[in-house]
């Protein structure tokens, strides 16, 4: 087209284009949520995303952001903290983007699941059962004995295993399915965040959780959507709420299959990295890799209000779901 | 067959009828299903791309309804909306129309994500802004005359040079004409079978090329062969025009071709390309008259068979240009070799009137002559 001049009907024909172009654009888009500003070209950010909302997905992605599980408690004759957990493994159609249903493996029904959080030193029993239909186990990343490290101990459909281990080393842990084949029974859901508190508690923050995952919905090795828990774009249709000056904290697991690397870039800001979830920080920057099953706590503050973006610094996952935004406010942050 | 008989074919219909119904109304065909996730099936038919935009056509060639819920282009999710519904019911069509800043010159790849999770590709291989009807039509009438008008009434003035052959050169030209012909039905054939295969599976591309060959030549034969068995010129007249209708066919079929191939931007149309198809169509021409070379035919009827051979080339480009489907092109292409068929059929007959058997010197190397020449003049436009 650049070689053509501008003919007077060539301009009005761009001009109905643009105009019809408008009108798909918002209705496809819709007003709701987004802060952008109407549509007014094919460029427009806004226009980059998945169209509708999930409304059949396992978890409310706002709702999950800030939930941890810390078991029931009881104290032992030693004085030690007991966590126990219940989890069980279900089978679960659930929503991955608009419209498209994924048969989903699911620990308690949701994707990622639970976030299970315990005290260094703590004894945690997670009593499993799996009400699914193929076998699964529950293998957590941390310091225990082989015999509670879920990958021999297969557990059969309608079979129960109770995992019992002293909770180390602080830090940001990961569970997930380790039957076989493995990676099969990780792409279909089987996963969720493990954090250890350090006994000297970390500084008082807003805390958040982040699971980067993917799913395969064709299953031919390789994801046809991004997201950090679960829905593409959750946090870009409806932006995190972050206060001004207030410390944030995210617990961020990388646990995405077929693809070897993953990334989290933040934009007009640092953030400090604890790498797998040590106390010692590790690393001031905007952008980190996250190998597969690699996990760190980012530590931030925004000094300035305004729409931060936040996202996979590979383009591609980035454009497939993995992408977000903080909406940073003055004063007390709502939803 | 009298209406007495008629009742005799009403049991076994019936009979089928009630079969039909055991199976659907029953449940029996939920059993025979099993418990399978649906079969999905999407084509693209067509594909424009206009300022800002990619407006894609899609047909539900499968046997279930297929709901579209995302849209990735280059592997990027995009807004889209998509009409009527979001959901294709079987042998149903949508648009889908995506507002998307894409690069001229340049590929893109569109992905259309299904409720289930199943994926369907468009490559667009070379992207240019898809002409608009009334833009191009001026560009496409230019290239139908200059590539299928210009040549075959060239190639109409041969006719002085094969009326003063002897009769031996004489079959020798209708030889070659009918060597052109098969040619081009063999090359046309060809490619409509090549077509067939982007053709959504339910609407059977090689059994439709197959359908629009042989019902194009039965028709024909149906309607005009009493006429090309007449003895004498009103016979060979028959066959000239059948000739001229043949080629007309085929060359409607090419201008669907080289149309569709312009507006994607797959052929630029050089100076080259429009030499060699000239060439190649000149060829046409003598095909037309040789029958007639001893009859003197008015100058009015000879430019009747031009126009009829040539002008379809003009409104296959037009078409080929504006509005291609593989369906439809493959479908032409399909008539044009059946009509083929059905000439080169007529041709042979009139080698066989001397009494001398079919295959002489003078026919065959005909033949071969004319497969050679084409070949030849094909080789301008590969």
């Amino acid at each position: 087209m650049s070689d053509t001049p501008l003919s007077r009907r060539a301009l009005i024909t761009r001009g109905v284009v643009g105009v019809a172009g408008l009108a798909a654009a918002s209705r496809a888009v819709g007003a709701a949520e987004r802060h952008l500003v109407h549509p007014v070209s094919a460029h427009d950010p806004s226009l980059s995303a998945t169209v509708g909302r999930v409304t059949r997905g396992s978890i409310d992605p706002m709702a999950f952001l800030e939930h941890f599980e810390y078991g029931t408690i009881s104290r032992l004759p030693d004085g030690r903290t007991l966590r126990e957990y219940r989890i069980n493994a279900v089978d679960r159609e659930i929503e991955v983007a608009p419209g498209v249903m994924y048969p989903a493996w699911t620990y308690n029904g949701q994707v990622p699941g639970p976030t299970l959080r315990a005290t260094e030193g703590d004894l945690v029993r997670v009593e499993f059962t799996n009400a699914g239909t193929h076998a699964h186990t529950m293998h957590f990343h941390g310091i225990h004995a082989a015999r509670m490290d879920g990958v021999y101990e297969v557990v059969h459909p309608g079979q129960s295993f109770t995992y019992e281990f002293t909770a180390k080393p602080a830090g940001l842990q990961v569970y997930h399915c380790h039957a076989v084949p493995l990676k099969r029974h990780i792409a279909k859901g089987l996963y969720g965040t493990f954090i250890i508190d350090p006994r000297v508690p970390r500084p008082p923050a807003r805390e958040m959780v982040m699971v980067l995952n993917g799913f395969d919905t064709n299953f031919d090795g390789s994801n046809e959507v991004y997201a950090a828990n679960t829905i593409p774009f959750a946090y870009h249709h409806q932006p995190i709420p972050v206060k001004k000056g207030e410390l944030q904290r995210i617990y961020m697991v990388n646990i995405l299959e077929f693809d070897l690397i993953n990334s989290m870039h933040m934009h007009g800001n640092f953030f400090t990295l604890y790498r797998t979830g040590s106390v010692q920080p590790s690393e001031f920057t905007d952008t980190v890799m996250f190998c597969q099953g690699e996990r760190h706590i980012l530590e931030f503050t925004y000094e300035d209000t305004g729409q931060f973006m936040f996202h996979a610094h590979q383009s591609e996952f980035a454009e497939l779901g993995w992408m977000g935004v903080f909406n940073v406010v003055d004063g007390e942050a709502t939803a | 067959m009298t209406t007495r008989q008629w009742p005799w074919g009403l049991l076994p219909l019936a009979l089928l009828a009630g079969l039909v119904v055991l199976v659907t109304q029953t449940g029996l065909l939920d059993r025979l299903r099993g418990d399978f996730p649906p079969v999905e099936q999407l084509t693209v038919t067509r594909t424009v791309l206009s300022p800002e935009q990619i407006t894609l056509h899609l047909v539900n060639g499968g046997p279930d309804p297929v709901t579209v819920a995302q849209v990735v282009v280059d592997e990027a999710f995009w807004a889209f909306t998509i009409e009527p519904s979001n959901t294709v019911p079987r042998l149903g069509r949508a648009t889908i129309t995506i507002p998307y800043p894409w690069v001229e010159y340049e590929a893109h790849n569109v992905m259309l994500l299904t409720s289930t999770g199943l994926t369907f590709e468009h490559e667009i291989p070379l992207a240019v802004a898809t002409p608009t009807t009334a833009g191009s039509l001026g560009v496409f009438t230019m290239i139908g005359v200059y590539v299928g008008v210009l040549p075959v009434v060239i190639g109409l003035l041969f006719l002085p040079l094969l009326r003063r052959l002897s009769r031996e050169w004489f079959e020798f030209m209708l030889a070659l004409t009918a060597g052109l012909l098969i040619f081009l039905g063999v090359d046309a054939l060809h490619e409509a079978i090549e077509l067939s295969a982007e053709v959504a599976p339910a609407f059977q591309g090689v059994p439709l090329v197959l359908l629009g060959v042989m019902g194009t030549w039965l028709l024909l034969q149906m309607v005009a062969g009493p006429r090309t068995r007449v003895e004498g010129a009103a016979g060979r007249f028959s066959v000239a025009w059948l000739v001229a209708l043949g080629i007309g066919l085929h060359n409607f079929g090419e201008g669907l071709a080289i149309g569709s191939a312009y507006a994607v931007g797959e052929a630029a149309l050089g100076a080259f390309l429009v030499v060699g198809f000239m060439l190649h169509n000149t060829t046409e021409g003598i095909a037309i008259v040789a029958p007639v070379a001893q009859d003197r035919p008015r100058i009015g009827t000879l430019l009747g068979m031009g126009a009829l051979a040539g002008i379809p080339t003009i409104f296959g480009a037009w078409l080929g240009g504006t509005a291609f489907s593989p369906l439809m092109a493959s479908l032409f292409l399909a008539i044009g070799v059946g009509a083929i068929v059905q000439v080169v059929v007529a041709l042979f007959r009139m080698f066989g009137c001397a009494g001398q058997g079919v295959w002489r010197p003078s026919t065959a190397g005909g033949v071969l002559a004319g497969l050679v020449v084409m070949y030849v003049t094909g080789l301008l436009v590969a």
